[in-house]
């Protein structure tokens, strides 16, 4: 749509100084390098199937995936995060941008040409109950990435996969198991452990803890930490959880309806988000701290966030945004870096030295009133 | 303890019959040092079943148990858990899924034994007093009764509480006018002001939407509306924000929040999420594989946590309010199935301080809640001592 937009952000250098694209110190080349990303997934009527609309799942984004780090994804339900996903690790197709993998274009290969991409990029899946081919065994769930590769590990498959369930804290007589005689955590480790099985570079994963228990999900981010020390693994890590993102990321990437609305290094985005909707999401994070309830400035968003069939013209938060203004409905704001690792798309962003928390209150004032 | 519930025949004949069960030694002990006029609060003792007698609080639930018989054994979902809670005030309840946290909710709304079919499945003893009424005997039509006027339920997903046939408006009115003799344009108008004030936009025009034709964060206001409209004295709110983003999330616990203040409701909150609790409650209760392992005042538990479990909860869970830690502190292994349920204390085998209670004591025999100190309640078989050097030493400071 916006063509300028994408062309402007596709114009920055990636590995340029203060572009949040890439981290501050690295003058690496990207491992995985996104550039005005679209998925629009057609809306169809009639016997005819034509085209009466689409679903702006994905809308041009641009970021850039460096060796060894962990970008991690938020943004609510629906803002286009999964779809994300399976179009870098090309499990689907986009309809407009770029994929370059380790610098080579892999937006549109065909099944048979992805086929060696397919070992070094994987997926971590969010159900780990559903994820799992219930009449299958471990060994043959574990196993299988070798066989559709046509892979013969040293020492067997058997070995290997007795070898990556020791990996994943798991035990290596669970082989011949099937999936429903393990806890939601244990499928987890299953799920992480089949989408290591060939040593991939960059391993995906779409919310990979939130459909556990909190005890649960610290075992499977540890195990997370440490297997990305132990194999250098590169994340590209989804989820809607912000205390868990802060945690496992080195730079995140802040999506809203089908965009990426800031950029940024971990640091510098918990403690001076520069766009308007991450401090609201930030301020709605509920702290285990009973005494803090009182001192701390909430911003209340209105309403629920737009279809993606037909989102706002010019910013897209702009219907729930409470510092919007006339530009904000005619222009879309391009993502710019305005700090060093630092990107936020917004025409009116917080100011970029401010005090985070005077800025807060005066959000939280005009903007409450989601309810009468 | 529960031989008396397992060889009993139906629920039914069972129910009123809490005598049978003998007291817990629990009740006993944490009644003791509170004068016996002390109102009684989630965090205050609670007495003994089968005392028969009725309490002062609103609410309040003595030694109750649930359990379901199945194939593979008996579910003893809940097993000896006791509460109060007075108007005005709310209870979170948290723990792991499968901790009983639900069995519990249902079992207060009378929700086990509402049909025949369902009094066949499952066994209920101890008492759950209800502003001087005693629920586990009374009728299921007198509970029903009660339900949806003096209590009320939020569910973790609106879609099973709505109707996708009927308009949210006609269920709203349904419900109202099931317990208020009002004409159906009297009903539609205080519809249409339910939704307005729980904060659903041109109330008047979306009353007449069908459930899906509204958003997730909609669904679960439209069910509060509902649970809402007869201004129930009790207020159970279960998962009620878990599938929510946590904008809408925000948006929904103060609304709860909001609704608390002006009708002055008794609230149970139950969730999974410390975060969710430490907004809302004002009073806290740890489940672990059916049982209590700690309760008492939010702030003192959040402040000085005393059971291990809880602590393994703290740990595990990523803080945005903290300095970034390096590594989370996971509880290690999984919770116990609750039909082998593990003996002594249920959270032995996950436990880092198993051993620190001496002859394998922790094992073997089940420790009751005991007080640590005003109204904060610990079943721990370590000395408060010990827990209080393992607590500052090693927890605190990992936090
Ligand atoms: N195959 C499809 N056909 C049509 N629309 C789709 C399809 N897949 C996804 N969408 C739509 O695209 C948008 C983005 O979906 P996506 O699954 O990427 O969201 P998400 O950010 O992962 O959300 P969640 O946090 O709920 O998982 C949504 O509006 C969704 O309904
Ligand atoms: N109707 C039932 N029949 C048998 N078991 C049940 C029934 N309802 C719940 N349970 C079991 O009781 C335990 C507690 O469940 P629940 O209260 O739903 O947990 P949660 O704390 O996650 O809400 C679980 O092991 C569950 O499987
Ligand atoms: S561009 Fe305008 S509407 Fe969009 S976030 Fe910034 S101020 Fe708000
Ligand atoms: S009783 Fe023993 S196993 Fe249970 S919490 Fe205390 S120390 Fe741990
Ligand atoms: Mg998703
Ligand atoms: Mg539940």
């Amino acid at each position: 749509m916006t063509e300028t937009t994408d062309d402007e952000s596709q114009n920055t250098p990636a590995d340029g100084p203060g572009d949040a694209a890439s981290p501050a110190a690295s003058d690496a080349e990207p491992l995985l390098r996104v550039r005005g990303l679209m998925r629009h997934f057609p809306i169809t009527k009639g016997l005819l199937k034509r085209q009466v609309g689409a679903v702006q799942a994905v809308d041009g984004i641009d970021f850039d995936v460096y060796p060894g780090e962990t970008l991690g994804v938020v943004g609510e339900s629906g803002c286009g995060k999964s779809t994300m996903g399976r179009l870098i690790t090309r499990l689907d197709e986009p309809t407009g941008g770029s994929i370059e993998f380790e610098g080579k274009d892999i937006t549109h290969l065909s099944t048979g040409r992805l086929r060696p991409m397919r070992r070094d990029v994987q997926m971590i899946f969010q159900d780990p109950y559903g994820s799992l081919n219930p009449r299958h065994t471990i060994g043959g769930i574990i196993g299988t990435p070798f066989r559709l590769q046509g892979v013969e590990p040293e020492g067997g498959v058997k070995k290997e996969v007795q070898r990556l369930l020791e990996l994943v804290g798991l035990s290596p007589e669970h082989y011949n198991r099937y999936p429903h005689e393990f806890s939601g955590g244990q499928r987890q480790r299953i799920g992480i452990a089949r989408a290591l099985a060939l040593k991939p570079k960059l391993v995906v994963a779409d919310e990979p803890v939130s459909a556990l228990d909190v005890s649960i999900q610290a075992q499977v981010v540890n195990l997370m930490d440490d297997l990305q020390d132990e194999l250098g693994l590169t994340y590209v890590i989804i989820a809607h959880d912000l205390s868990v993102i802060r945690h496992v990321s080195d730079r995140i990437a802040v999506m809203y309806l089908g965009k990426i609305v800031e950029l940024s290094d971990r640091a510098s985005l918990y403690a001076s988000p520069l766009h308007p909707y991450t401090k609201a999401l930030l301020s709605a994070v509920p702290v285990p701290d009973p005494k803090r309830r009182t001192e701390r400035d909430r911003i209340l968003l209105k309403g629920d966030v737009p279809s993606p069939i037909n989102p706002p013209s010019g910013c897209r938060f702009r219907t729930r945004c409470w510092k919007a203004t006339e530009v904000c409905t005619t222009t879309e704001p391009p993502l710019v870096a305005l700090r060093t690792g630092h990107q936020v798309a917004c025409h009116h962003p917080e100011p970029v030295t401010g005090e985070p928390a005077a800025a807060g209150g005066a959000g939280g004032k005009e903007s409450t009133g989601g309810h009468a | 303890m529960t031989d008396s519930s397992e060889s009993s025949g139906t629920s039914e004949d069972k129910a009123g019959t809490a005598s049978s069960v003998e007291p817990e030694p629990e009740a006993g002990t944490v009644t003791e040092p509170e004068p016996a006029t002390a109102p009684a609060t989630a965090a205050g003792p609670v007495p003994a079943a089968g005392s028969g007698i009725a309490p002062t609080a609103f609410l309040e639930v003595r030694d109750l148990q649930v359990h379901f018989p199945t194939d593979d054994g008996l579910v003893k979902s809940v097993d000896g858990l006791s509460f109060a809670l007075e108007k005005g005030k709310t209870l979170g309840i948290v723990g792991e899924s499968g901790s009983g946290k639900s069995v519990t909710s249902l079992a207060v709304m009378g929700l086990h034994r509402a049909s025949r079919q369902q009094r066949s499945k499952v066994r209920m003893s101890g008492e759950i007093w209800l502003d001087g009424k005693e629920l586990v005997g009374a009728e299921p039509d007198e509970v029903r009764r009660l339900r949806g006027r003096e209590m009320a339920m939020i569910f973790q997903d609106p879609l099973s509480a709505l109707h996708p046939y009927y308009t949210v408006g006609q269920q709203i009115v349904e419900a109202y006018r099931v317990h208020n003799d009002v004409d159906k344009k009297t009903a539609r108008k205080r519809a249409v002001e339910m939704l307005d004030r729980v904060g659903i936009p041109q109330p008047d025009k979306r009353v007449d939407d069908h459930p899906h034709q509204f958003s997730g964060g909609m669904r679960q206001r439209a069910m509060i509306a509902m649970a809402l409209v007869n201004n129930p004295e009790l207020l159970i709110a279960d998962e009620p924000t878990t599938a929510l983003d946590v904008t809408v999330q925000a948006q929904i616990l103060d609304l709860i929040r909001d609704l608390q203040k002006e009708f002055g409701s008794a609230v149970v909150i139950i969730t999974h999420d410390l975060g969710v609790v430490a907004e809302l409650a004002d009073d806290l209760l740890v489940m672990y594989g059916g049982r209590c392992v700690e309760r008492g005042p939010a702030e003192r538990i959040f402040a000085t946590p005393q059971h291990p479990y809880t602590w393994g909860l703290l740990g595990s869970m990523p803080r945005i309010d903290r300095d970034q830690t390096d590594r989370l502190i996971p509880v290690k292994g999984a919770p116990p199935s609750l039909i082998n349920v593990p003996s002594g204390c249920a959270f032995h085998p996950r436990c880092p301080y198993a051993d620190v209670p001496k002859d394998n004591l922790t094992r073997t025999v089940r420790p009751e809640l005991g007080q640590v100190d005003g109204g904060h309640f610990s079943a721990c078989h370590m000395a408060p001592q010990e827990r209080e050097r393992i607590w500052t030493e090693e927890i605190a400071p990992k936090l």
